[in-house]
């Protein structure tokens, strides 16, 4: 079980968290004019890196905020945002 | 009697009485189940998984695998149960009752011994060869019986379990000398240090040998010193089971001293720094019938001898490879046990070793083996050969066998953290490799011995080798793995080890391969003419010894595993017969509210039709419930919402559509603007993901949005009043506004209602006249029991969840979690009406979009009424175009008897089902396959006029 670092909070145990997915994917600001190929890829495509994976957490159980982390999904070794 | 006159360090003062297979034995305080069994010279203990050979007890410590045994009942709870706990640890306590496992009807008469017999037909991957043929569910029954150990109990334990959690600078598992020593150090440097131990008394290996050894006594010295105790918070009878990520290692306590009714407490440690001192345990060697009753590894014979005080034979073989077996040696001659030869597989063992023995009057025969093991349930004689001619043979009598094939040292929780053990020529035994998490290993788990002989010597020896004698020779207790089963498996290609380890499961189960793995390891190398560091090892994994569901569970039993949350009206509901049921975030409620002596169905169906014609009352207030604040709060509302919210005036309410971005139902519901605020409604069981889900845009992509959100379920009480008397219950119960005129369908308005402060809103959850009355927590049980005496002369009717889900049937009212299975579309659902595809954005438009430009063919949300009107047709049943079809085209979602049509109705799913309306189709069910109509999913009052009424 992960320790995670919550930016309010501090270091916390994963059970207090969801996890939000990779915090590289954005939503294309213009979805109507977006080619369907392109949505495609955003809606249903996601990346399974190996290695450093910056990621969005929400600490559901806690202050309920959203913050991303780089986390190594190999390691688990987790770098705050902050610390970047 | 095989109990020593002296030494030991069991209690002689304190006998204790306890049960074996039915027949009563005396052991002492001190004891293990599996020391007082040997002193009461019982050496058979049961059988094994496979073959259901006789097994006796091997070791004197957590690794056994053979002497698992079954709890019965103990002093303090009789019933207690609990199977495959190993002798050697488990403590003897007044009354225990215990018996053995996988035999039948004792281990000395056990039917299942065919199994041996059978041997030929049940090699190693037989479970993958057999079972790919024939039907499985015939025999499965029967080789489930015949394989296996311990039997589950029946009943809930009496004992108690709890959890507890912990935060160190340094945990140190392990208290031989080298994690003492480990500990005090951290201790001095001023670290927080936690050190947990699986014995009673620290010491370790120390523990095993003769006392009166110099070495002993410094550490007892050491684990007596005062500043020792105030600085270490030193936790014993705990073993670590698991290391996992961010050094968070899990252990298992029994009976802890801070609280002794405690029957085992599970541990969570997070550490800054871990040290592994684990130790090491002896190997067994690979020679045929290496597993009958008395033999033994020879620290084993040791611990028995030193520690409780108890020969395990009165005739003993040494057969070692190592110079670690003569302290065995010396100190069982030294207690009176006849040493019939030591069997020495080295060429040149130590001189000064040889010496000694000699003036105990032993032989050593070096450069020897022992090749089998004679004797039925209980060794006899053991063939020895020379290695260098194993067909010249002789029979030593013995009624112990002691082996010491080497030492493993104990990398499992090493290996837990990630890292990969290496093989080290020195001790022929892997070591930890390099760390992956901040961990040390010290002392023998670290491949340091610290043996009474002044140096380690030892000549692999992985098995021992034919001459020609059948039999079977052990690499794997646990799951009867033979060298002829890795024969096989090598021979049909499997080579890789985890190859081997699957096809044979050598080294899985609870053992994870704390005794066999590394002979497999060196049987494997040696046949692919390999060294055992090419071969590898395969991973050990948690749990290092087996943990009981009781500690995993903890405190959370029985009303305790899922808190339930209650509302305001629970205690009504509770007093009035309702049938509770969880449903949906937790809370209990209501399901039906039967009369004496009534069915469950009819007291739904009598709540239905009150709701259709005079007036029912709902509990509704676990829907979940959101203020949004904000001047932004529009804007968010018509992104979130498929349709527009921006021009919804005060006072008014709109229901509204939530999506996930791949244009699939995430919740529907009603969504009211206040004077200052707004106040959204969602499914019970779906208030999290939702709040999650706007938690996530205004946090993440909405972030230029001045919007913030506040959950409101628990502070807001709902009572709906529904039928078409509700108007009427409102107004005898004294209401302050006008409930007829300009009070709509969709509006909300403050009111008094029975003298309550509350907000009233006209939606409709029934598809009849309703009002939802929102009032304070604290006023909702007044209200409730206000509402029911003044719907008295109305015969107003409590409403229970399963009314209300057929009353939902009735109206064609989907739910998003059945009908909206994550292939559905707000189209295929029948709620484009809600869509607004000229609205510029909303989440879930453009993959709609997208199902629009495509026409291929989606199933539809219909209504289907089934032919016989006796039969309610099974949620999940498959719909098909004729009987016999396998053309699955689409499945019931939801399905009742409608006691406002009084017939059989449902909602499916079906392919094209827009289109269909009209046509037959069959239903086919698990028992029955019936004919239904397909029709449009509405059953009642189409066009809504009741509700708006």
């Amino acid at each position: 079980m992960l320790l995670i670092p919550c930016p309010f909070c501090g270091e916390r145990e994963e059970d207090e968290f969801v996890f939000g997915g990779d915090a590289k994917r954005e939503r294309p600001t213009d979805p109507t004019s977006t080619s369907t190929e392109q949505w495609v890829d955003y809606v249903y495509n996601s990346n399974n890196t190996k290695g450093e994976s910056l990621e969005w957490w929400w600490h559901a159980q806690g202050c309920t905020k959203w913050f991303r982390i780089t986390r190594n999904t190999v390691t688990h070794a987790i770098t705050p945002e902050s610390d970047r | 009697m095989t109990r020593l006159q002296h030494g030991g360090s069991i209690d002689r003062d304190q006998p204790l009485e306890f049960t074996f297979n039915g027949k009563r034995y005396q052991g002492y305080a001190g004891d293990t189940l599996a020391s007082a069994l040997l002193a009461n010279g019982v050496r058979l203990i049961g059988r094994s998984f496979k073959y259901h050979r006789p097994r006796g007890i091997v070791t004197a410590g957590g690794e056994e695998t053979n002497a698992l045994v079954q709890i019965n009942g103990t002093a303090d709870d009789p019933g207690f149960s609990e199977p495959n706990v190993r002798a050697t640890t488990l403590k003897l306590t007044h009354g225990l009752d215990v018996s053995s496992v996988n035999c039948w009807p004792n281990p000395n008469l056990d039917v299942g011994a065919i199994n041996s017999l059978l041997s030929p037909l049940l090699p190693a991957g037989f479970y993958y060869k057999t079972f790919m043929a024939g039907p499985w569910d015939r025999y499965a029954g029967a080789i489930r019986r015949a394989a296996g150990l311990g039997r589950v109990p029946k009943v809930p334990a009496k004992k108690r379990y709890e959890r507890r959690y912990a935060h160190t600078d340094v945990l140190v598992i392990g208290a031989g000398p080298a994690g003492l020593r480990a500990a005090l150090e951290a201790a001095k440097s001023g670290a927080s240090v936690m050190l947990v131990d699986d014995q009673e008394t620290p010491g370790g290996h120390l523990l095993d040998v003769k006392s009166g050894d110099g070495n002993h006594a410094a550490i007892q010295a050491l684990a007596a010193d005062p500043q020792t105790a105030d600085l270490i918070n030193y936790v014993p009878r705990t073993t670590a089971t698991g290391y996992y990520d961010h050094n968070l290692v899990v252990a298992v306590q029994r009976q802890p001293d801070d609280a002794p009714w405690i029957y085992e407490r599970l541990w969570h440690v997070r550490a800054r720094e871990v040290i592994l001192a684990t130790g090491a345990v002896e190997r067994p060697l690979v020679f045929v019938n290496n597993d009958r009753p008395g033999v033994m590894l020879a620290s084993a014979a040791r611990t028995y001898v030193n520690r409780y005080a108890v020969a395990p034979g009165q005739r003993a073989v040494f057969f070692t490879n190592n110079s670690s077996a003569y302290g065995a040696v010396f100190d069982l001659a030294d207690a009176g046990i006849t040493i019939g030869a030591v069997i020495d597989a080295r060429p040149e063992p130590e001189q000064d070793l040889i010496a000694a023995c000699r003036t105990r009057g032993i032989s050593v025969y070096p450069n020897s083996v022992v090749i089998k093991a004679t004797g039925k349930k209980q060794v006899a004689h053991a063939t020895i050969a020379s290695r260098s001619d194993l067909t010249r043979t002789r029979d030593e009598a013995c009624d112990l066998l002691c082996m010491s094939g080497g030492w493993n040292p104990l990398v499992h929780l090493h290996s837990h953290s990630g890292a990969k053990p290496v093989y080290d020529e020195r001790i022929a035994a892997f070591v930890p490799g390099e760390s992956v998490q901040n961990e040390r290993s010290v002392g023998a788990c670290n491949g340091d011995f610290d043996f009474d002989t002044e140096t380690f010597d030892i000549d692999a020896l992985w098995e021992v080798g034919h001459n020609g004698t059948t039999g079977k020779a052990f690499v794997d207790y646990q799951n009867d793995v033979t060298t002829a089963d890795i024969d096989l498996a090598l021979r049909e290609n499997f080579q890789s080890i985890e190859h081997v380890k699957r096809y044979t499961t050598a080294g899985m189960a609870t053992d994870q391969g704390k005794m066999g793995n590394a002979n497999v390891i060196g049987v494997v190398a040696q046949r692919l003419a390999q060294r055992p560091d090419d071969i590898g090892t395969t991973t050990y994994r948690p749990p290092f010894t087996p943990v009981s569901f009781g500690a995993l569970g903890g405190a959370d039993r029985g009303a305790l595993i899922l808190p339930t949350r209650n509302t305001p009206i629970t205690p009504w509901n509770l007093e009035h017969g309702a049938s509770m049921n969880e449903a949906g975030a937790n809370f209990r409620r209501p399901f039906w509210f039967p009369n004496p002596g009534e069915s469950d169905a009819s007291a739904i169906a009598r709540a239905a039709i009150a709701v259709r014609n005079g007036a029912g009352i709902y509990d509704a207030t676990p829907l979940g419930k959101f203020e949004l604040h904000g001047p932004d709060v529009p804007q968010l509302l018509n992104l979130l919402y498929t349709n527009r919210f921006d021009d919804l005036k005060v006072g008014h309410g709109r229901f509204g559509l939530m999506l996930r971005e791949d244009g699939r139902l995430l919740d529907d519901g009603v969504t009211f603007r206040m004077e200052d605020h707004w106040l959204m409604t969602c499914g019970t069981g779906a208030a999290s993901g939702v709040l999650m889900h706007i938690e996530r845009l205004l946090q993440t992509e909405l972030t230029h949005l001045k919007v913030y959100v506040v959950n409101v379920t628990s502070q807001w009480a709902n009572i709906c009043v529904c039928g078409p008397q509700s108007r009427a219950v409102l107004q005898s119960a004294g209401v302050d506004i006008d409930l007829s005129g300009d009070f709509k369908f969709m509006q909300m308005k403050s009111a008094n209602v029975a003298g309550v402060a509350a907000r009233v809103a006209r939606v409709s959850y029934t598809g009849e006249l309703s009002f939802e009355i929102n009032a304070r927590r604290r006023d909702a049980l007044a209200l409730w029991e206000a509402l029911i005496a003044a719907g008295k002369p109305f015969d107003i009717t409590p409403v229970g969840s399963e009314t209300s889900a057929v009353l939902r049937i009735e109206k064609g009212f989907i739910s998003a979690g059945t009908e909206g299975d994550n292939i559905t579309n707000p189209f295929d659902a029948g709620l484009g009406w809600i869509v607004d595809m000229d609205k510029p954005d909303f989440i879930g438009k453009r993959t709609l979009m997208r199902d629009l430009e495509h026409d291929i063919p989606r199933q539809h949300v219909v209504g289907l009424l089934p032919e016989d009107p006796e039969f309610v047709v099974a949620e999940g049943s498959a719909l098909l175009p004729r009987e016999g079809s396998r053309d699955f085209q689409g499945h019931v979602t939801a399905s009742c008897y409608s006691p406002t049509l009084d017939r059989p109705i449902a909602l499916a799913l079906l392919k094209n089902g827009k289109q269909r309306h009209g046509e037959e189709i069959v239903v086919s069910g698990l028992d029955r396959s019936i004919k239904a109509e397909v029709t449009k999913p509405v059953f009642y009052d189409p066009k809504g006029t009741r509700m708006r009424s």
